[in-house]
């Protein structure tokens, strides 16, 4: 037995962890499931208890066979669903592709951004990988491995499915062509939120990748101040002369200390950060490499870990346009609460996929990284919950780890169509995980 | 499931109408927890039988008589209810070791998972009166003791399977060391403490944990009419610790915290002293 846990580093549980190297290994654990039955994982980037499996079977995917293939005339790739977006843009960015849509790690599988159908700062324009992929494969319970397109229902129950139709265990998605492995950003700040969304509401659209990050402890007059990032891919004739162009070598130079006291990141460390990070921001241009623009994150390897034993809780949730009322109730609650949310980010969402469970709508989404312990947490966040879901929006799942069954349907209106779909690929309730369990999914 | 904020989902309550035992239910309701199984002796309306149809003793807790809100399954029920949980009820009867599997496998017929089991049960009864009756002596060990070893047992073995979940043992500081004041109760308790420690120690690495729970004197329905002893606490403060101690994941909780120093040093007491302690 092995105790997982999902980025978080919450609730964890022990499973029987098996890594298939062939998919005839693979297809064997699938027919041998036992009553607890087995869930795929990929890289565990999941924040919650998707990848996990009480009791059960847990099937890393990273070690299957490692296969993947590009078609510079399409721009298809197409991988096994273990590789990581990591290894596929280290192969494609030198030969001029960008994946066409990137979290905010690379170090995500193929199966499990599908699984999640992610999206990126694209959104705006690019909706999430559900909208760019081709065709998938997918081991369901019967041990078959079915080629699925847009065509099918149970490639769109799959999209978004996290992990509970069967397992993915090849991918084809179109690429974006790049001139350079560098993004022209410009950095703008805003007062407050209102200001916030107006600039994102008008100007957005003008660029591929724009997000905003929210310094949630100012207050007052400046509730809501953030520092826009907004970009596209640079083109050749943008960059300083010399050099190759689409050079793409991104290391992570700092790892994180295995353990880190708790309550390391609290109310004055991070006012001091956010300050620095708001003062720092001046109005300007600047050309960026791939990954502190897109995986800023993965400079530090481990930096979960700096919440403390306890671990943290990703709070991600969308709201549609014109229910900014709730976008402002929830910001200005956490900034007179004073909670302490690291990474707070907000983001405009173009339209979403036909993926049945997929996260993605059009809305403003807003996500915060809060510590397990911070108290009254989960009261504050079921009323949040409350609130997203009377303005319509919901959670994200592949972030979720303590909401409750019952919103589930008001959040997910396709939920009954999607449970119907899995019903009959896989009768027998082969793929489960605590994630399931928990929101009786 | 536990969610990463510690709330849960699922509660099996044995000993269905245990004071100490609703007010952690309606705790972890109010923290979130939908599917809630009282398991409580038949006798209650709308109850339904998960044990063969052998025959149901009378209750036997020394006091002779109820004290009152005793055999409320239904208020209790309702509450729960009211504060949004589906509430479901199946017959427990502790003394009867032989049905306590079905017991466990019917919970979890009803609800899947079991994320929280509360064997509250138990009868605290009278010394003088177990001093007369040796018979009751024992039924009163069959219960307090036995009743929580079969039902333990078969409540770890399931948890064992999915690989989570808590087991909540309400032993008390009588069995921390046994007084000649209540000793029949005490023993059993000694016993179920070990028992219960035991058994955590059994399923270290499973994912499940067993807390052991000792409070002092409880001031409520099981000590009614007698004087509170020293440093006692009411039911909603046992629960209060009951519900921190879950999400803490702690292995033992003693209530009010300051026994467990009070009874350190009581351990140590010379025999011929303790042995004339008044209660
Ligand atoms: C720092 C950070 C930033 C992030 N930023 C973003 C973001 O900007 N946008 C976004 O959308 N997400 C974001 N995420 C979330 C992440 O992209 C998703 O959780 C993704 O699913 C993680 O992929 P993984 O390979 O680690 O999968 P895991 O976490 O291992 O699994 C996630 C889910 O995918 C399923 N799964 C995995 N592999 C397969 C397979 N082969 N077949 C079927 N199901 C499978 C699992 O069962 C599980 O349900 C971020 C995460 C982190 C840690
Ligand atoms: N109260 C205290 O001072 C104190 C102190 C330390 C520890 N504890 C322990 O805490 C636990 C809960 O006590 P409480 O204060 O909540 O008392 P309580 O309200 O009297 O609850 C005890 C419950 O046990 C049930 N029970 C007795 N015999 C049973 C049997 N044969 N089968 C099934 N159920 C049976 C009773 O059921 P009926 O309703 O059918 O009678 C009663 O509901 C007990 O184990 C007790 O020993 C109590």
């Amino acid at each position: 037995m092995t105790f997982l846990t999902g980025w978080g580093r919450t609730a964890p549980t022990p499973a029987t962890l098996v890594a298939p190297r062939t998919a005839e290994q693979l297809a064997a654990l699938v027919a041998e499931a036992p009553p607890r039955g087995l869930v795929p994982r990929g890289l565990g980037r999941a924040y919650g208890d998707a990848a996990q499996n009480a009791g059960g079977v847990v099937v890393d995917l990273t070690r299957l066979e490692p296969r993947w293939s590009f078609d510079p005339e399409t721009g298809v790739v197409t991988a096994s669903a273990g590789r990581s977006l990591h290894e596929l843009m280290t192969a494609l960015v030198p030969k001029g592709w960008f994946v066409p849509v990137s979290p905010g790690t690379r170090h995500v599988t193929v199966g499990g951004a599908v699984a999640a159908d992610v999206h990126g700062k694209n959104h705006h324009v690019d909706s999430s990988l559900g909208a760019h992929l081709r065709a998938l494969r997918l081991l369901t319970a019967d041990g078959t491995i079915r080629v699925l397109t847009p065509a099918d229902e149970l490639f769109w129950a799959t999209v978004g499915g996290m992990g509970l139709t069967g397992v993915i265990v090849e991918a084809s998605f179109g690429c974006v062509p790049i001139e350079t492995s560098r993004v022209r950003v410009d950095v703008e700040r805003t007062r407050d939120l209102d200001h916030t969304l107006e600039v994102m509401a008008a100007t957005d659209d003008g660029y591929r990748y724009a997000v905003a990050w929210i310094d949630l402890l100012a207050r007052g007059p400046r509730m809501g101040r953030s520092v826009l990032t907004r970009g596209d891919h640079a083109r050749r004739d943008e960059l300083p002369g010399g050099g190759d162009p689409l050079a793409f070598a991104p290391s992570s130079r700092l790892t994180a200390p295995p353990w880190a006291p708790n309550g390391l990141l609290n109310r004055v460390t991070v006012r001091a950060f956010n300050e620095a990070w708001y003062a720092k921001a001046r109005d300007r241009r600047i050309i960026q490499e791939i990954a502190p623009f897109f995986h800023p994150l993965d400079f530090v390897q481990g930096w979960n870990r700096v919440y403390g034993s306890r671990g943290f809780v990703q709070y991600q949730f969308v709201v549609p346009f014109g229910e900014e009322g709730t976008l402002r109730r929830v910001v200005s609650r956490l900034s007179a609460e004073g909670v302490v949310s690291f990474l707070t980010v907000l983001k405009r969402f173009g339209p979403g996929t036909p993926g049945m469970l997929s996260f993605p709508m059009p809305g403003w989404t807003l996500s915060l990284d809060i510590p397990a312990g911070h108290a009254g947490l989960a009261g504050l966040l079921r009323e949040f919950d409350a609130w997203v879901a009377e303005a319509g929006g919901r959670l994200y799942l592949a972030k979720d780890a303590r909401m409750r069954a019952e919103l589930l349907p008001v959040m997910y209106p396709r939920l009954a169509e999607w449970t119907k779909i899995r019903q009959m690929a896989d009768p027998g309730g082969v793929f489960r995980s605590d994630l399931a369990r928990r929101l009786g999914l | 499931m536990k969610n990463a904020l510690g709330s849960v989902d699922s509660v099996l309550l044995l000993g269905g109408r245990s004071e100490i035992g609703l007010a952690v239910v309606e705790r972890l309701v109010r923290d979130g927890a939908r599917q809630v199984v009282l398991a409580a002796r038949p006798g209650t309306s709308g109850q339904v039988s998960a044990l063969d149809d052998g025959p149901s003793r009378g209750r036997r807790d020394g006091h002779g008589e109820a004290a009152p809100g005793h055999g409320d399954g239904d208020g209790a029920a309702a509450r729960l209810a009211a504060l949004g949980a589906e509430v479901h009820r199946i017959d427990f009867d502790a003394a009867r070791p032989e049905t306590h599997g079905k017991v466990i496998d019917a919970a979890v017929g009803l609800v899947g998972d079991l994320d929280v089991v509360i064997p509250a049960f138990g009868v605290l009864g009278n010394q003088a009166a177990y001093e007369r009756d040796p018979v009751a002596a024992a039924e009163s060990v069959a219960v307090n003791f036995a009743g929580h070893v079969s039902a333990g047992l078969f409540a770890a073995r399931r948890l064992r399977e999915q690989g989570h979940g808590t087991l909540v043992v309400l032993s008390s500081v009588a069995g921390v060391r046994v007084r000649r004041a209540n000793f029949v109760y005490g023993a059993a308790k000694a016993g179920l403490d070990g028992f219960a420690q035991g058994l955590g120690d059994s399923l270290h690495g499973s994912g499940v944990r067993v807390m052991v729970v000792r409070p002092g004197f409880v001031k409520g329905r099981m000590t009614a009419g007698m004087s509170p002893a020293p440093m006692s606490s009411t039911p909603d403060q046992v629960a209060d610790a009951i519900v921190q101690g879950l999400r803490d994941g702690a292995e033992t909780v003693w209530v009010p915290a300051r026994l467990r120093l009070f009874f350190t040093l009581m351990r140590a007491l010379p025999r011929p002293l303790w042995r004339r302690l008044p209660r």
